[in-house]
C-alpha cells in the first residue's frame, strides 16, 4: 500500500498540497511526508543553497508550555525553573524573543531529544514557553514534560495539529519580508507572533539547512493558503526530507535518532553550547555528575566529521578505523551536492578526532580513505545581528 | 532487451549479456552519485548483487538478473554517475557478463511484459 493511501500513516494541513505536487510521499516518524518532489533531492539541495527552499515539517512537535498567573518576568522565571530539570540550556536567562537550542537529558545526562525552546516576546505572553519536539520523540517528550511543569501549575498545549513550515534559503528573508513587514528585525534564533489575514502566525528565525531561513506556526486552516502563497514565489520551491537531510548533514547540524540518542551526552556530541554553566554549577542539571567531568576531562569519544576522500559514501553504520583498530562508527552519511563528495558525521576517540587526522572508512568490506574535518562542512549563513 | 522484476535490463549479444537500470529504475532511485561496480572476472549467480547504485539518500543494490561471468564493467560510470539518470538503458549500462546459459534470458520478460508488470507497481 502506498504511503498516499496508509491510514495509518498521520497526515499535515499540507499533505493534500503534497501529492497534488508530485510529492513522493515515504512513512515518516508516522506520518506521510514527501521525500522528494518533481525537482528531486540533488537538485532541491542546490535550490536551497541558491534561492529558497519551502519545507512542510508540520510532522514535528511544535507546543507552548503555559503557566498560571499574571504574565512579566516573575513568571518567566517560575516557568523556567519548572522546565529547567529536565533540560540541559539557561531558560532562565532568555530574554524576550529569544529562541534556544536544548537538549531533553536522561538522569544519567544522555540525549533523549534536541529541542528548541523559546520565550516569547509579547508582553502579554512572558511565562509561556515556546517549543519545538522531534517528531519521533514528541509524545515521549510532551508526556515527560506535561508531567514535569505540573507541580507548577503549568500544562503543556500541543500545537501539532498546526502547520510548521520552514522557509530556508540565501533569499528567504527578502521572500518572508513581502509576507510579513516584520520579518526583516528578526535575528537569528528569535521569535515573533504576528498576524497574518487575521490569524496567529509564530514566527522564528531559525532553521536546519546552515542557511538563513523562518520557521512559521500557522492555523491548519490557513496553512494551504500559506504554502500555496509562498510557492507562487519564483524564488521559492518547495523542499523534500531528502534535500532537508543532506542540506543539515552539509551543516553539521546532528540528527536525533541517528547522531543522539540516549547513550551519547552533549559533551559527547560536541553541543556543550547547549549545556548553561551556570546550571551546571549548581549540579541541578540530570546528569550534572557526568557531564561536569567530561567537560573537565574529556569524554572517551567525540562527534566529529570525515570527508570521504574516495570511493562509495560511508553510511550509517559504517565502521571508522585508525590502521586496524576500529574505533568508531559513521552516525550519519551520504553524499554532500554543494561539495561534490562524500562526507560523514560519527563519533570517535578525542585523540582521532582533530582536524586532518587521517582515518578509513569501511564501506561493503572495502576500506576507503577519510580525514577529520571541522563541521560545518559547509559554512553557515545565519543572520546574526548585533543585540540592542 | 529483456527485463527483470528487479528493474535491470538485459541486452544479449551471442553469450555476452549488457545489464543496466531501467529508465523507470534510475527515475526510482533519484540523482545518481555513485556507482560501485564489480571488478571483471567476478562470478556471479542469478539474483545476487552485481552492483550498487547511490544516490544521494540511500545505497541500493543492483541484481545480477543471470549468471555469468563479469566480463566488462563501464568505467564512464566512475566520474560520471548522472549518466545512469540521463541514459539509463544506453550508456549507462553497468557491466558485460558472459553467460553461464544464455537460455536463462528467455526466463527474463520482454518490453510489452515489463511494461505490464510496471502498471501492477
Amino acid at each position: 500500500m502506498s504511503p498516499q493511501t496508509d491510514p495509518a500513516l498521520k497526515s499535515t494541513p499540507l499533505t493534500a498540497s503534497h501529492e497534488r505536487a508530485g510529492g513522493r510521499m515515504v512513512a515518516f516518524a508516522g506520518y506521510a511526508m514527501p521525500v522528494q518532489y518533481s525537482l528531486g533531492i540533488l537538485k532541491e539541495h542546490q535550490w536551497v543553497r541558491a534561492h529558497a527552499g519551502a519545507f512542510d515539517v508540520s510532522h514535528m512537535g511544535p507546543a507552548l508550555l503555559i503557566f498560571p498567573g499574571p504574565a512579566g518576568d516573575d513568571k518567566h522565571a517560575l516557568a523556567a525553573a519548572a522546565i529547567e530539570p529536565l533540560i540541559s540550556g539557561d531558560v532562565a536567562g532568555l530574554k524576550p524573543g529569544q529562541l534556544r537550542y536544548t537538549l531533553l537529558l536522561a538522569e544519567d545526562g544522555g540525549i533523549l531529544d534536541d529541542l528548541i525552546i523559546g520565550r516569547p516576546f509579547e508582553p502579554e505572553l512572558q511565562g509561556a514557553l515556546y517549543l519545538v519536539a522531534n517528531a519521533g520523540c514528541k509524545e515521549d517528550d510532551f508526556a515527560l514534560i506535561a508531567t514535569q511543569i505540573a507541580p507548577s501549575g503549568g500544562r503543556l498545549e500541543r500545537a501539532d495539529d498546526r502547520a510548521l513550515i520552514a522557509v530556508q534559503g540565501p533569499e528567504a528573508a527578502s521572500v518572508i519580508t513581502s509576507l510579513l513587514a516584520e520579518a526583516p528585525a528578526l535575528s537569528f534564533m528569535t521569535l515573533l507572533r504576528v498576524s497574518w489575514q487575521g490569524h496567529e502566525l509564530w514566527i522564528a528565525r531559525s532553521g536546519y539547512t546552515g542557511e538563513d531561513g523562518f520557521e512559521l506556526l500557522a492555523p491548519a486552516a490557513i496553512a494551504p493558503a500559506l504554502w500555496t502563497w509562498l510557492l507562487a514565489d519564483d524564488r521559492v520551491r518547495p523542499i523534500g526530507l531528502g534535500a532537508r537531510d543532506s542540506l543539515r548533514l552539509e551543516a553539521g547540524l546532528p540528527l536525533y535518532g541517528h547522531d543522539l540518542d540516549p547513550s551519547v551526552s552533549p559533551i559527547e556530541a560536541g553541543l556543550g553550547f547547549a549545556v548553561s554553566k551556570r546550571r551546571l554549577k549548581t549540579g541541578r542539571m540530570r546528569g550534572a555528575a557526568r557531564l561536569a567531568r567530561e567537560l573537565a576531562e574529556g569524554p572517551a569519544r567525540v562527534r566529529a566529521g570525515l570527508k570521504v576522500l574516495d570511493g562509495a559514501p560511508a553510511r550509517e553504520g559504517a565502521q571508522i578505523l585508525a590502521g586496524d583498530a576500529r574505533i568508531g562508527v559513521v552516525t550519519s552519511g551520504g553524499f554532500s551536492p554543494s561539495l561534490g563528495q562524500a562526507i560523514a558525521m560519527g563519533f570517535v576517540p578525542p585523540a582521532s578526532a582533530e582536524v586532518g587526522t587521517r582515518l578509513e572508512v569501511e564501506v561493503r568490506a572495502r576500506r576507503q580513505g577519510a580525514e577529520v574535518t571541522a563541521m560545518p562542512f559547509v559554512a553557515h549563513r545565519y543572520h546574526r545581528q548585533q543585540e540592542g | 532487451m529483456r527485463f527483470s522484476k528487479d528493474h535491470e535490463w538485459v541486452s544479449i549479444d551471442g553469450e555476452v549479456a549488457t545489464i543496466g537500470i531501467t529508465a523507470y529504475a534510475a527515475d526510482q532511485l533519484g540523482d545518481i552519485v555513485f556507482v560501485d561496480l564489480p571488478a571483471a572476472g567476478k562470478q556471479v549467480k542469478a539474483g545476487e548483487a552485481l552492483a550498487v547504485v547511490e544516490s544521494v539518500k540511500a545505497a541500493s543494490d543492483v541484481m545480477a538478473p543471470l549468471a555469468g561471468e563479469v566480463s566488462e564493467v563501464n568505467q564512464a560510470l566512475s566520474d560520471s554517475p548522472e549518466t545512469v539518470n540521463a541514459e539509463p538503458e544506453k550508456a549507462g549500462w553497468f557491466v558485460k557478463l558472459k553467460l553461464a546459459d544464455p537460455a536463462a534470458a528467455d526466463g527474463l520478460m520482454d518490453r510489452a511484459a515489463y511494461e505490464a508488470f510496471l502498471k501492477t507497481l
